[in-house]
């Protein structure tokens, strides 16, 4: 054997290793992400918190810091915005995994706004009766110990509470930022799971009827956990399909714009591959929306889950999750409209119309408001459809107008309490408006935004979005959107009718006076309510500039 | 044109609404101080109604005191206020007739259970009237606006105060009972909200279809009227001949459930029979109105050649709503029921007189609006004032009364008298100008309608026969005389259906010119004039 050939076959053997210097270090923009950091960084924090700062100081420390972080996180949104990375500085960051666009700052905004809301009803303790000299708040005084049981008592007794809460929140609060903003597939689906996990633990811990709420999360981790499943699977779909996970190499392969390997010839030609892909993607973000006929979840876990946390996830999941199915739509799948966009008139269409005719039919608050929730979605996904700027504005505008007044009525819903809680049969409202005039004269104002009645809120989100829709063809769409709202308003009205025109029960709850907290909470979502409604003008502005995506 | 910076229209709209709040926030234990408060704006707002009025210039701008300001420019929303002569006098006959109302509902709203219970925060009083007044700000901003979005949006606003005062506040003797009255009175609030929704909503349709049809051929989407009638004078602005009906028909929609029009009057005579007289005078003589005044404004200018295609089947709905309102006045039982489909017959005679396209026929139409409510609230509020006497509604539990309370027969006597439109006595002028505009061009409907004035006759004799004349019933032996205080609210409205009977001059000098707009308008595109043409 002669050295050259000795010298080959050693050679196949080994290769030269690359220098050390073409291994491409991740390049972060941590001033530009800032947002995010801050809120996993104080969640990190928090988790620090629970293990090392004594019981008796945690709450104070974890609100404290949960306010904090929020309220930083949106100080240093307010400065990318101001730097013009909404508009004209708008890019990609993070090695293309996160989105810096007008939508992403408005929703990460909108976002944080209400997560800082919420703490507020996190954290409220005046409304349930003192434990053993002790104030508690709505959640369980341990999770981990059975309902009725013997654990659960000494927990009690000794005055435990759930600090563990406000971590969980922020750790959500995280994945929700980064929802709306993700620019690969994984990179959604990462920020999907970050956000749902603590969610799903967040709906276990009522204080009260702790069975049902466990059964609710559980309900919602099952649920839940399936359209992560479709989520995840359309995603390998797609990858098969592109060869790529992020959202301008799909959507070039899509065109056809895209440098073809010959690897993947075969597989940018099945358009199979695609078009299951892209079904299935839309299911999973569809299952966090709440649109018909993936809805089956929310009713249950609204009325299960602890009342702020409903509120919050009512409100802010929404947010994300319309975020992200807008990206993905108007980013990913612009070139598949004709495709996509009969399905989301069929799935805009029942939503609305199920949404709103189920409602009626409905007895307790919470799931009035679940139900009232998923015709709302149909009247999003109306505005989706529009596909142009004017759609995803109104869209914006229309999320942020009817996350503070879902906000605010959730608050409500906890004040009205009797022996056993919250009181949420509607027949123990029937006249609330003559016990406490000011707290029904409240809720009817949201109940009102949520009809969409002009000068509120609701009718200015509304008519930004059936404007989009009509503008962009779909007029009938427009058609079923007004007669659901009509057959919405008639269950909106009707417990309207309960709290001011029925004679109070001898025996009816009362209302709980709360701390400033939950006032605070609730003035802010009249603020924005009447706000949005009387001068919604700068706000529009402000969703219109945001309105274009960046590729 | 009064040439003056001062925005009077805003301040007339607004002076009501901020006594809404001043009322609102009277202590629950003033009482008094709260009905003054309330009473002491509504005046006010009379005042800079009559100063809009008197310097209104019948023969200047066609639109006066015009205010231009940009709400909501995503939206095209603009504030656009102004008043053309029809404007004008529907903005001082609510003004006129708020004190009236407020008045004859003195203490209607006084709260019967203790307020040491549960109750103790309730506070009707403050309630009724500032909803009242609340009401009367968007009324009237609903007759300035010249903005369609505008327009809309106090037009569905004003529900909500009014739907509050019809479910909140009931006759205080029912003959069924406690809980029977709170649950009917429920069910009328909710049917008058769910139908005048519903209307709501379907023009809010035609509305976005309007913003998309004005921003497809204009560039930019707008809903002042003004713009859009220029646009199109220009033609620039031209909608297809189909989307222009299908929006006409949504427009028309909404303010025929308002108006009332047959068949979608029905949630009427349940919000006049269960609410309160005052609000029953409420309901049917200001913010109907403002279902046959958006017919004239924005049918008619906005959608001429779709009023035109629609007129042979809206004429013969109004004759059905004549006739059909006139019958079932006649088998009612209850009194204020009957009132209330008395104006549904009324109208019939409104819209009839809109949609014949005549001057004579638009005049008397915007006339009848004025004589109307001042006819139906002296009535109306004279019947009140009797049910809340004798605790009944019902025709029957009367008999005699005028032997007891002459004063109180003889007022009822010249409200029912002017509504059959006695001549001499103001829904005459008017009654008889639509039948005339009317018969020039459909006869044989002018001829129908007719039928409506002697029915008219039968309800309101019938009704004074039974309930005034013959021998005294029981339970009304002991009855009262009017007060000062309902005389104050009478003797006044009955003065002016004499003076406008006899003298309607002033009324229709400043209404004709805007009719005579408005009828240009629609017969722009149309070659030959209307009368000419059916000769």
């Amino acid at each position: 054997m002669s050295a050259s050939a000795r010298a080959a076959s050693v050679h196949s053997l080994w290769t030269a290793a690359p220098a050390a210097d073409k291994i491409p270090a991740p390049h972060i923009e941590y001033a530009q992400l800032s947002p995010v950091l801050i809120v996993f960084g104080v969640a990190a924090v928090g988790v620090l918190v629970e293990a090392f700062v004594p019981r008796r100081s945690r709450y104070t420390a974890q609100v404290g810091l949960a306010v904090v972080g929020l309220a930083a996180a949106f100080a240093a949104l307010i400065a990318l915005a101001e730097k013009g990375y909404g508009t004209t500085k708008a890019h990609i960051a993070a090695m293309g995994a996160v989105a810096v666009d007008g939508p992403a700052l408005f929703l990460q905004g909108t976002i944080l706004l209400v997560a800082l809301v919420a703490v507020f009803t996190f954290a409220e303790r005046r409304l349930d009766p003192m434990a053993h000299g002790r104030h508690v708040d709505s959640f369980a005084a341990q999770g981990s110990a059975v309902p009725g049981g013997d654990q659960e008592r000494a927990a009690v007794r000794a005055g435990f509470t759930t600090t563990e809460v406000f971590p969980l929140l922020m750790f959500a609060v995280g994945g929700m930022l980064i929802f709306p903003a993700a620019n690969d597939l994984l990179t959604l689906f990462v920020a999907l799971e970050v956000f749902s996990l603590p969610l799903y633990i967040l709906c276990a811990l009522a204080r009260r009827n702790r069975l049902m709420s466990q059964e609710a999360a559980v309900k919602y981790f099952l649920l839940g956990a399936f359209s992560s499943a479709f989520l995840l699977f359309g995603i390998a779909l797609l990858y098969g399909y592109a060869g790529t996970v992020s959202y301008s190499g799909i959507a070039s392969v899509i065109d056809g714009t895209a440098k073809t390997t010959p690897a993947l010839a075969s597989s940018t030609q099945n358009d199979a591959l695609l078009l299951i892909g892209l079904a299935m993607v839309t299911v999973g973000l569809l299952f966090k929306v709440g649109a018909v006929p993936f809805h089956m979840w929310t009713p249950d876990v609204y009325q299960g889950a602890p009342t702020p946390v409903t509120g919050f996830m009512a409100a802010a999941t929404k947010v994300a999750a319309f975020g992200a199915l807008l990206r993905l739509l108007y980013v990913v799948l612009p070139g598949m409209r004709w495709d996509w966009r009969p399905v989301m008139w069929g799935v805009a269409i029942v939503t609305m119309v199920i949404g709103a005719v189920i409602a009626v039919t409905q007895t307790d608050v919470k799931r009035l408001l679940a139900y009232s929730s998923i015709a709302h979605a149909g009247f999003i996904l109306a505005g989706v459809i529009a596909t142009d700027r004017n759609g995803v504005s109104s869209v914006l505008f229309y999320l942020a107008a009817y996350s503070f007044v879902t906000l605010g009525a959730f608050a409500v819903v906890t004040l009205v309490r009797d022996a056993g809680g919250e009181a949420t049969h509607l027949s123990r409202w029937a006249g609330l408006g003559r016990r406490s005039p000011l707290v029904a004269a409240v809720f009817a104002v949201f109940l009102l935004a949520f009809a969409g009645i002009p000068l509120t809120s609701g009718f200015a989100g509304k008519f930004a979005v059936f404007q989009a829709a009509a503008q962009g063809g779909a007029m009938p769409l427009v058609i079923v959107g007004v007669i659901s709202s009509a057959i919405a308003a008639f269950f909106y009205i009707r417990v309207i009718v309960l709290m001011f025109f029925s004679e109070p029960k001898a025996d009816g709850p009362s209302v709980a006076v709360p701390s400033p907290l939950t006032s605070t909470a609730i003035a802010v979502g009249v603020a924005v309510t009447l706000v949005l409604g009387l001068a919604p003008q700068y706000f529009l502005d402000l969703a219109d500039k945001a309105g274009v995506f960046v590729r | 044109m009064a040439d003056s910076s001062f925005p009077i229209l805003t301040v007339t709209a607004v002076l009501p609404a901020v006594g809404a709040v001043a009322t609102a926030a009277v202590p629950a234990a003033r009482k008094a101080a709260a009905k003054y408060t309330a009473l002491l704006f509504s005046l006010g707002t009379l005042v800079l109604a009559l100063v809009t009025l008197v310097r209104f210039d019948p023969n200047g701008a066609r639109y006066q005191f015009t205010e231009n300001h940009v709400w909501v420019k995503n939206f095209g929303l603009h504030y656009d206020l102004g008043v053309d002569g029809i404007g004008a006098v529907m903005v001082a006959l609510t003004a006129l007739l708020i004190p009236f109302v407020m008045l004859a509902g003195w203490h209607d709203a006084d709260p019967l259970e203790d307020r040491t219970g549960p109750n103790r925060r309730w506070r009707p009083t403050q309630g009724f009237f500032a909803l009242i007044l609340m009401v009367e700000a968007m009324v009237v901003l609903s007759f300035e606006a010249t903005d369609v979005f505008l327009f809309y949006i106090f037009f569905e606003a004003m529900l909500i105060p009014m739907y509050f005062l019809i479910g909140g506040f009931g006759d205080r003797a029912h003959a069924a009972g406690e809980d029977e009255a709170a649950r009917q009175r429920s069910y009328a609030a909710v049917k008058f909200l769910l139908y005048n929704l519903a209307g709501g909503l379907i023009m809010l349709a035609a509305v976005i279809g309007l913003y998309a049809a004005t921003a497809k051929q204009l560039g930019t989407g707008t809903f002042a009227l003004q713009d859009i009638l220029n646009a199109r004078a220009s033609g620039k602005f031209d909608l297809a001949t189909s989307t222009e009906r299908w929006l006409f028909l949504g427009f028309f929609f909404a303010f025929a459930v308002k108006a009332p029009l047959w068949p979608l009057h029905t949630w009427l005579p349940n919000a006049m029979g269960e609410s309160t007289a005052p609000v029953a005078v409420l309901i049917t003589a200001v913010v109907d109105k403002v279902g046959t005044f958006a017919m004239l404004r924005f049918c008619l200018q906005l959608f001429p050649d779709a009023s035109k295609w629609a007129t042979p089947v809206i004429l013969v709905l109004a004759v059905i709503s004549i006739i059909y309102g006139a019958l079932l006045a006649v088998g009612q039982r209850d009194i204020k029921r009957l009132i209330a489909y008395a104006s549904v017959s009324h109208f019939g005679f409104i819209i009839l007189g809109i949609f014949a396209m005549t001057s004579q026929g638009q005049s008397g139409a915007t006339l009848y609006m004025v004589n109307h409510g001042i006819s139906t609230a002296a009535l109306m509020l004279v019947a009140g004032f009797l049910i809340s006497r004798r605790g009944s509604r019902l025709i029957a539990d009367f008999g005699g009364v005028q032997k007891v309370a002459p004063l109180l027969a003889g007022t009822f006597l010249v409200g029912g008298l002017a509504t059959l439109s006695l001549p001499g006595l103001a829904p005459f002028v008017s009654e008889f100008l639509v039948l005339v505009g009317t018969f020039s061009r459909y006869p044989a409907l002018g001829i129908v309608a007719t039928l409506g004035i002697v029915l008219a006759a039968l309800y309101v004799l019938v009704l004074y026969q039974r309930t005034m004349t013959g021998p005294v019933k029981a339970g009304v032996e002991g009855m009262s005389d009017l007060k000062a205080r309902e005389l104050v609210v009478v003797a006044p409205l009955i003065a002016l259906l004499l003076f406008l009977g006899v003298y309607p001059k002033p009324v229709a000098d400043i209404v004709n010119p805007s009719v005579q707009h408005t009828l240009s308008d629609v017969n722009k595109t149309d070659p030959k004039p209307a009368l000419e043409a059916k000769k």
